[in-house]
């Protein structure tokens, strides 16, 4: 095991109680390296959902242990005293929509997490433009986000989940608005991100067409995760 | 850390702009009914202090002159002349009434306060203390000096019952407590525009009294004519104006003047009282009425904008309580924008209120601290009425940014 990187395991969820108790994840085992991008697949109620929900620390696993990089997050309860820091300190997030706030511009957009985190303002600008020029939207810097096209949002939402080096990130489909051109336009950057920044990456995908890029997929079927090795064929 | 408020108020601006408007002009409208209740306060204080009186004497147990009728004998102010720690007294009467101006086109009326002012010279009490065009009244009939406020001007002729007037002054700020304007003329015209009766009325009454062998005796010379004689004459005023000699209390005076004249006599403060707590009580509660509905529907309305774009930014605030923003950030960026429509409002309200002040018919008095007061209830008002859309906020699960 990396120094960095998520590892889970034995997570379970289990939604109500009694007879209309539902087991959405029944004891689910992963571990991403930093650098790493795995995807995660699986049919619609297989607990995908549910299981980014967990990592995210949006809800409350029933039981299990994750630990990020070197530290036990979450252990028969949660270790972090306060989830929101958690959230914003050391896990990225890129949606399936980009979800960029309409009345930020690029910039603010993503230097607004390293603001919320008490970064001033013009260091957090700077991390941001950095992080910017790296995904190569530099040029829409003060743009707002009606104003760029659906590559140029998910490159901005990728430079908000990266912009304040979370050792991990949880991309929700990050692709499924996107021509398969643009969708491996974007796997690439995950992928460089990862690289660049030793950053674990899970995507969660339906994707077929960027599921050969990843070296390692997880299945998720009724709550339970299998590894698979993938193609891990590159982006062209 | 940057204003999220501020951001999304700039994105937005149109829409808080347009808001803003429609939310000044009721802050507006409320501004200007606080003005209407203080131009009503301020007239009957005018109307104190123009009087130029320390005490009023009016018939006993009435609340006259301006808030009942009252009647006295024109020679009573000779008796109160004499009583201890008086320095004058003098003959008043006030009637309001429609007066006409006749000279410039078409007839034109006017509500007003026609005032009977004893001829003691300009100073007296009663008397209009300033005036802004022309002359005091300075004949003993048939000559008027009215308050700008009429519309009346210099030279006009006005008609008050059968006799016609000639404007010789003006003056400024001279009201009833209705905020009616005064038109002050000599007080025995006055005294037959109030009490004297119409031709055909004497008539009748003479011949009444012919008829009555009370009054028509045959052994009884002369007293026909006396009782008629006395039914003719006018000699009631309304009030008596009193000054007091410097060194005495207006409670001094008054007591005896109340039990030796077994009249009733009320102190300024006294009078402050009927005019601003009896006569004006029920339109200032009316005043008050409307400004609680229009508070009212001013918290409704920032309460229903504020929680209309909340609900427009459900996800972006799934996304920033994901992405670790804090619940007290989201709170503040909506009590923000709140407060900034309030700003917007008031700022757009006062303006209006400045504005259409003047051209309302009566006295609109818009005092700084109204204005103050104003502004922290209206800042109040924004901070409540968003919290409907706060709590709304606050429970939207950051899990919702996810989907699933």
């Amino acid at each position: 095991m990396a120094a960095q990187g998520i590892r889970i395991e034995g997570l379970k969820k289990r939604y109500g109680s009694g007879d209309t108790a539902v087991d959405a994840l029944k004891g689910v085992d992963m571990e991403v390296a930093p650098g790493e991008v795995v995807g995660l697949v699986g049919p619609s109620g297989s607990g995908k959902s549910t299981l980014l929900k967990c990592l995210g620390a949006v809800i409350d696993p029933s039981a299990g242990r994750m630990t990020l990089g070197d530290a036990v997050i979450y252990d028969q309860g949660w270790k972090a005293r306060d989830l929101r820091a958690l959230r914003r300190d050391k896990i990225g997030f890129v949606f399936q929509a980009p979800y960029l706030i309409p009345f930020l511009d690029v910039t603010d957009n993503v230097a607004l997490l390293p603001m919320l985190a008490g970064v001033p303002n013009a260091e957090a600008r700077k991390r941001a433009l950095e992080l910017l020029t790296a995904l190569d939207v530099q040029h829409r810097a003060k743009a707002m986000p009606s104003q760029l096209s659906g590559g140029e949002q998910q490159r901005v939402a990728i430079a908000r989940g990266l912009v304040n080096r979370p050792p991990v990130i949880l991309a929700d489909e990050p692709t499924a608005p996107l021509d398969s051109k643009r969708a491996m336009a974007v796997i690439r950057i995950l992928n460089d991100m990862a690289k660049k920044y030793e950053t674990a990456i899970i995507v969660v995908t339906h994707d077929e067409k960027i599921l050969p890029t990843f070296k390692r997929i997880y299945h998720i079927r009724d709550g339970v995760t299998h590894e698979e090795a993938g193609e891990g064929r590159g982006f062209d | 850390m940057i204003s999220l408020a501020g951001r999304d108020i700039l994105h937005t601006w149109g829409k808080f702009v347009f808001t803003g408007i429609g939310l000044g002009l009721l802050i507006g409208v409320t501004l200007v009914m606080a003005g209407v209740y203080r131009g009503m306060v301020d007239d009957a204080m005018v109307l104190l202090d123009n009087s130029g009186a320390d005490l009023w004497v009016v018939q006993k147990d009435t609340q006259g002159p301006y808030a009942e009728s009252s009647s006295l004998y024109d020679d009573t102010w000779r008796g109160i002349a004499a009583m201890p720690g008086v320095a004058s007294a003098t003959d008043i009467t006030y009637l309001t009434m429609q007066v006409r101006a006749t000279n410039h086109g078409e007839p034109r009326d006017v509500r007003a306060m026609v005032v009977g002012i004893a001829p003691d010279g300009p100073g007296s009490a009663g008397w209009p203390p300033y005036l802004v065009a022309g002359r005091q009244i300075t004949r003993s009939h048939y000559e008027a000096v009215a308050d700008i406020a009429s519309g009346f001007k210099l030279g006009d002729t006005l008609q008050i019952r059968r006799n016609r007037y000639t404007v010789v002054g003006l003056t400024r700020r001279m009201v009833s407590s209705n905020g009616d304007p005064m038109v002050f003329i000599p007080l025995k015209d006055a005294q037959q525009a109030q009490f004297l009766k119409d031709n055909e009325a004497i008539l009748q009454q003479r011949r009444r009294t012919a008829e009555n062998p009370a009054f028509n005796r045959p052994g009884v010379p002369g007293l026909l004519d006396a009782v008629i004689a006395s039914q003719s004459t006018n000699n009631y005023v309304n009030a008596v104006l009193v000054r007091i000699k410097p060194g005495y209390t207006a409670d001094e005076v008054a007591a005896p003047i109340r039990r030796w004249k077994r009249l009733t006599v009320f102190t300024r403060a006294q009078m402050q009282n009927i005019l601003v707590n009896k006569l004006i009580a029920t339109a200032s509660r009316q005043i008050g009425m409307f400004m609680v509905i229009l508070a009212i529907v001013s918290a409704a309305i920032v309460a229903f904008i504020i929680y209309t774009l909340t609900m427009d930014k459900i996800r972006e605030i799934a996304v920033l309580k994901l992405i670790g923003t804090r619940n007290r950030t989201i709170a503040a960026m909506i009590m923000q924008q709140a407060l900034a429509l309030g700003l917007i409002g008031f700022a757009v309200g006062k303006i209006t209120a400045t504005f259409a002040a003047p051209l309302f018919p009566k006295f609109v008095l818009l005092m700084p601290g109204d204005s103050i007061a104003g502004f922290f209830a209206v800042m109040v008002i924004c901070a409540l009425a968003s919290v409907v859309a706060i709590r709304m906020a606050l429970k939207v699960d950051p899990a919702e940014a996810i989907g699933g």
